[in-house]
């Protein structure tokens, strides 16, 4: 055992730091610092720059374009970009669609998709929720009959985070009887989302943002060839890309930054005559908040190094999706709690893409209260943290 | 003991309940806060009408009655409505204010404006380095060519964009902390040297940062220098409404999510038939009815001190600031993804709850200041 990084590791962080600095825009890397919006545009050209570093698929095999890295390096790699502001790439292409086409797609399949998924030339969003069917995930009514060589898709899916832009989605459907509820029924297909039979209606959250929405399916005639391996099997491969959904959920990084720019923030914010880190009980709960989190980064880094010497991530990943969310919860509640009275004021144009106003207050105060609102979402989505519970307690303890 | 309500009492928490119920519901609310004032004249006139803007003031001064109990028999039903007319700022606080420190003429001139709902008013106290500090007050009030001048900067003032008159706390004398040396001024809200930028909370309700500089008085309100303890009072006053609210608003999300459990089903059965979340809504109902317990101690403990018993109040306040903080988070994790939703009270209840936990001194400040006392 060592904690140190070898000199090679050492080397590689350099080159991080540098690339980082060299290519990643200011205005990006403030505004992700600040939690402001990115426009699609702005992800997109940060998304371009990493992939021609060769950056852009840490988690994919060389063959594919991926960047080989040992567990070490992306974890390198994760923390200098948190450290730097350069925001995380978007999930569903490179994250979550890709590994699955990779793992389970056929060869066609693969020379279709992947190139554009790396070259962040198409967006992709997730078709797995419905209105019926959220923490019971197998239970979704949304159908695909086959006629001929294409299937015909009719349902509702729903909190598709970013749907609006998306080119792709990438869907769990019921291909068997319709009476059938059990998971073999249910079938993993690639849909374009130009379909002009597809509407896509917002849901605005509770922070004022338009984010997720909702997917409607009407007669959308998709070709046979956009189904994944095998009719029956989707659930099979849903799970594994929701296991790796969970490994990289737990924001260690990016929760390391938000501590140490809090405590900053902490220490020049005025309490009357004083500043608020010198407040006894405001910087224990700083103090608890960062022990949970060095808890938490040697929790992953025993599951990272697990994966490294061959191991799948099991069940146990659970843990971090569970305390990697309330970490991030935590920290977003003690950034409104410093904002004082200025985490209050509202300004919904900071969600427009051309903002460039002034927030009321000092940096950073007015956005608090609405990441800490938006964040609630953390321990919901990718199976709520009571699925988690149950995922461990069933699974590694055995209940 | 007795802790029945006088008939008074019913009919004034029947009223309201009343009005929450037929005229207050979500969707009404929802276009209330997107007109442009952001919140309904016409409510305003129906709460003057009704009495209710009556309540917080004392016979004597044309009020009927001015107890603790009774402003919190209002608010409860307020917070239940998430209701977002200005009545604390105008009614509460800045009448408050008014009733308790004013000369006769000032309470002639100002308080049957304000019962009668011809004047809507601010309170600003709080400032960019100020925090929760009462005392902390850098915001000057100097004579300049015989005349007292007010230049400085307040804080997301409540009700700060639409009042028509403010008081304003403003230093005399003295050093930034100092308990002396802090004075109450009535400001013409509407003078060309007050700047506001006024905006909508995250809670709805509206507010404003406000510039002053040379800004002229209408005229000191209570006696220069001393308005330290009477600042402390009204905000307790303020603090006591909020905490009424918050046990309202408590009320309702668990109720929303006590129903949402008992018929969203998942996994072919109603979520609420799972012990765990069973569990999980117990924990709410217990926070609420420890927050509505202490909230009946701290107004009964108040009323029975001259409307003023600190260490009750911030008893209150602490520990329904840690019930809200459960109930508000509670409510959304059990609603799931629906309770992130615009479109659903269940959220909007979370983000008042949650503003409630820092307006007037976060749970920990009060905690520290129960300590203290």
């Amino acid at each position: 055992m060592n904690l140190n990084f070898t000199a090679e590791e050492q080397d590689f962080q350099q080159e991080v730091g540098q690339f980082l600095q060299e290519k990643l825009p200011k205005d990006i890397a403030e505004k992700t610092k600040n939690s402001l919006h990115l426009s699609k545009d702005e992800c997109n050209e940060w998304q371009k720059i990493l992939h021609k570093q060769g950056w852009s698929a840490i988690n994919w095999p060389v063959e594919h374009g991926g960047t080989g890295w040992t567990p070490t390096q992306k974890y390198i790699f994760a923390n200098e970009c948190a450290k730097a502001g350069g925001p995380d790439v978007i999930p569903f292409g490179l994250k979550m669609v890709a590994p699955v086409i990779y793992t389970f797609g056929n060869d066609e399949q693969k020379q279709r998709f992947l190139p554009d998924i790396l070259a962040s030339n198409v967006w992709w969003c997730q078709g797995y929720s419905e209105p019926g069917a959220g923490s019971d995930l197998a239970s979704v009514r949304t159908t695909a009959v086959k006629e001929g060589n294409k299937y015909v898709v009719n349902g509702t899916k729903t909190w598709t985070t970013l749907g609006q832009h998306a080119d792709w989605i990438f869907c769990l459907v019921r291909t068997g009887e319709p009476s059938a509820k059990n998971q073999e029924a249910i079938s993993f297909l690639l849909i374009n989302m130009h379909d002009p039979k597809i509407t896509v209606s917002p849901i605005i959250t509770i922070d004022g943002k338009h984010e997720v929405n909702e997917v409607h399916f009407d007669d959308v005639s998709v070709p046979a060839e956009n189904l994944i391996g095998e009719e029956g099997k989707g659930w099979t491969y849903a799970k594994v890309l929701l296991t790796h959904e969970r490994t990289g959920i737990a924001r260690v990084a990016i929760s390391k930054d938000r501590l140490i720019q809090l405590k900053a923030l902490a220490q020049t914010s005025p309490d009357g005559e004083n500043k608020l880190l010198d407040d006894a009980i405001f910087s224990q709960k700083v103090a608890q908040v960062e022990i949970d989190l060095l808890a938490l980064e040697y929790t992953e880094l025993r599951t990272l190094s697990a994966i490294s010497t061959g191991q799948a991530p099991g069940p146990e990943s659970s843990i971090l999706k569970i305390v990697g969310t309330q970490v991030i919860q935590a920290i977003d509640e003690l950034y409104v709690e410093a904002a004082g009275y200025y985490s209050m004021p509202f300004v919904p144009d900071q969600f427009h893409d051309d903002f460039d106003g002034q927030c009321i207050g000092p940096d950073m105060a007015t956005n608090s209260s609405l990441r800490y609102f938006n964040n609630r979402k953390a321990s919901i989505y990718g199976g709520s943290n009571e699925i988690q519970t149950n995922i461990i307690s069933k699974a590694v303890l055995g209940l | 003991m007795d802790f029945s309500l006088s008939s008074e009492q019913q009919m004034l928490q029947d009223s309201v309940s009343r009005f929450i119920l037929n005229d207050y519901n979500f969707e009404t609310r929802r276009k209330i806060l997107k007109s442009t004032a952001g919140f309904s004249q016409e409510n305003w006139n129906l709460f003057a009408e009704l009495g209710w803007l009556m309540v917080p003031f004392t016979e004597e001064d044309g009020g009927l009655g001015g107890s603790m109990v009774d402003l919190m028999l209002i608010m409860e039903e307020f917070g239940k409505g998430m209701v977002v007319e200005p009545f604390l700022a105008t009614a509460v606080m800045a009448g408050g204010l008014i009733a308790l420190a004013g000369n006769q003429e000032q309470k002639n001139d100002y308080l049957p404006r304000i019962m009668e709902g011809q004047l809507q008013m601010a309170f600003a106290y709080a400032e960019p380095q100020s925090r929760y500090n009462l005392n902390n007050v850098k915001c000057s009030a100097i004579k300049t060519n015989g005349e007292i001048v007010i230049t400085g900067q307040k804080s997301v003032v409540l009700n700060g964009n639409h009042a028509d008159t403010l008081i304003v706390a403003a230093r005399t004398s003295g050093n930034t902390n100092d308990n002396n040396g802090i004075s109450l001024f009535l400001v013409d809200a509407n003078h060309s040297s007050v700047k506001r930028e006024g905006y909508a909370n995250v809670d709805g309700h509206q507010a404003a940062d406000i510039w002053f500089d040379e800004t002229p008085t209408l005229g000191l309100l209570g006696e220069q220098g001393k308005a330290f303890p009477v600042i402390n009072n009204i905000i307790d006053k303020a603090t006591l409404a909020i905490c009424a609210e918050a046990v309202g608003a408590m009320q309702i999300a668990h109720e929303r999510t006590l129903e949402y459990a008992k018929t969203r089903k998942q996994f072919g059965r109603t979520i609420g038939s799972f012990q765990a979340l069973q569990h999980r809504l117990v924990n709410m109902f217990i926070e609420h009815q420890q927050a509505k317990s202490i909230l009946l101690m701290a107004a009964l403990k108040m009323d029975s001190n001259n409307g003023n018993d600190a260490k009750a109040l911030s008893a209150a306040k602490s520990r329904i600031g840690k019930a809200a903080n459960l109930v508000g988070r509670e409510a959304i994790q059990l609603h799931g993804a629906i309770g992130m939703t615009d479109e659903l009270d269940v959220g909007h209840l979370f983000k008042r709850l949650t503003t409630i936990q820092f307006l007037f001194g976060s749970t920990d400040a009060h905690t520290k200041r129960f300590a203290s006392l």
